[in-house]
């Protein structure tokens, strides 16, 4: 009879390394979908490109050719990046290209009468972005947003390939130490489901709280 | 270190044969997604609550989980019930049931497009409820969901890396088995990135045709 518990205590030290890695991720995608989003709608064209090449070349190439790039190649131009630096950078940097297209979508649809609006009220391109625009294009971001976040958890299981112990290589290491494969497979499966299910618990009351007192508004 | 050419064109005909594998696995992962999300929809739709609730939730499953860790159970879990798949038809098979959720719901929205006085007319007309899905209701759901469908199966091509976890010899594998032979990364893995770069680049161009070609909706 294996003794599960010690092995249970270490899927659970791989369940807090997942955890640490999908909030950093988070937010570092969510600076990167901020700045780009914004400077694809920019009114200067070097941002506009800058952003759209940012953009397309995450999108367009898969998160673990970029994580291996940043873990391995980065190292021969002078970059020695720890496991986890890598994974945060990798995560971060190709979720938030998926979501600044999430910006951008959100705030081209905020309607032309609120930018005219602004110009009526002699507000400045910033003022009117931050304090008439942003507040209700973050409203339309947030249910996108927390399916991002999802696809970024379930992306972690690929920093185990990268010698992290999250839970995917945690499960590894009870597999090999225990010759068992189903008991911690199905352990993570489930753990990697709960989480998800928080995730979207979680943006699902936030989006209720943020929308509160908007009713009637929005059209 | 430096980039060498010299070594490019050496280790390029090895990493065409893991492009050939990468497509081949895209292919017969699309073909598996687009059958699997059509039973999945129709399932759900069934009368039978039973089966609606198990697959849905089946698919929720699938979905708020990681593909990687699926690749791993089906590769290493199901050979202790006897079931002993090759790597690439385990591959295939985790892309084909991982997407396949997410086309389920992209045929979904496509039935759920298709009027009610389609259905309403197939009725008066005395169609079968077999013969009203084949002639009316598919032939008109399928065309709109052509760019979304073509949509994910370009998001799979970009997770066919992690094929390489459960040892099938595509792109990504073939490019490490290189570097860790001539202790060389920046080349192999550049290049791989470089691959699905100009791949991805190429299949947008592809998705835009179709949305022009498929997109719009007649009514």
């Amino acid at each position: 009879m294996t003794q599960w518990s010690g092995y249970f205590g270490l899927i659970l030290q791989g369940a807090l390394v997942t955890i640490e890695l999908t909030l950093m991720g988070s937010v570092l995608a969510l600076i990167m979908a901020f700045l780009a989003g914004m400077g694809r709608v920019s009114r200067f064209f070097a941002l506009r490109w800058l952003a759209t090449a940012y953009i397309e070349f995450f999108r367009g190439t898969s998160i673990f050719v970029q994580l291996f790039w940043a873990y391995f190649v980065l190292p021969f131009i002078g970059i020695s990046l720890t496991p986890l630096q890598a994974g945060v950078l990798a995560l971060g940097l190709n979720v938030g290209a998926y979501a600044a297209e999430v910006v951008r979508g959100a705030i081209q649809s905020i309607g032309r009468e609120q930018y005219e609006a602004c110009t009526a009220l002699n507000l400045g391109r910033w003022q009117g972005m931050r304090h008439i625009i942003l507040p209700q294009a973050l409203l339309v971001m947030l249910p996108t947003f927390g399916n991002n976040a999802i696809e970024l958890l379930k992306a972690t299981a690929v920093v185990s390939l990268i010698s992290l112990t999250d839970l995917t290589f945690q499960a590894q290491v009870v597999r090999a130490q225990t010759g068992n494969t189903l008991v911690p497979f199905t352990t993570i499966l489930i753990i990697y489901f709960i989480l998800a299910l928080l995730i979207s618990w979680g943006v699902r009351s936030l989006e209720r709280r943020m929308a509160r007192g908007l009713d009637g508004v929005r059209a | 270190m430096e980039w060498d050419w010299n070594f490019v064109w050496e280790i390029m005909p090895t990493l065409i044969q893991g492009v050939k594998i990468t497509i081949l696995a895209t292919l017969l992962g699309s073909v598996l997604a687009a059958i699997v999300g059509l039973g999945i929809a129709l399932a759900r739709r069934s009368p039978n609550k039973a089966l609606s609730r198990t697959v849905g939730w089946a698919a929720e499953f699938i979905r708020g989980t990681p593909l990687l860790v699926q690749l791993y159970f089906i590769f290493y879990v199901l050979p202790d019930i006897g079931i002993l798949l090759p790597p690439l038809v385990a591959g295939v098979i985790g892309l084909g049931l991982h997407y396949g959720t997410y086309t389920a719901e992209v045929y979904r929205a496509g039935i759920d497009n298709v009027p009610r006085g389609q259905w309403e007319a197939a009725k008066a007309c005395n169609l079968s409820a077999s013969q009203t899905w084949t002639h009316i209701i598919i032939p008109q759901a399928i065309p709109p969901m052509i760019p979304a469908l073509a949509n994910y199966f370009i998001a799979m091509f970009k997770e066919t890396p992690l094929l390489s976890a459960i040892t099938v010899l595509e792109l990504m594998n073939q490019a490490k088995s290189v570097a860790n032979t001539y202790y060389r990364y920046i080349e192999p893995i550049t290049l791989v990135g470089a691959f699905f770069l100009v791949i991805s680049l190429f299949s947008v161009v592809l998705l835009r045709w179709l949305e022009r070609r498929y997109g719009k909706i007649e009514r």
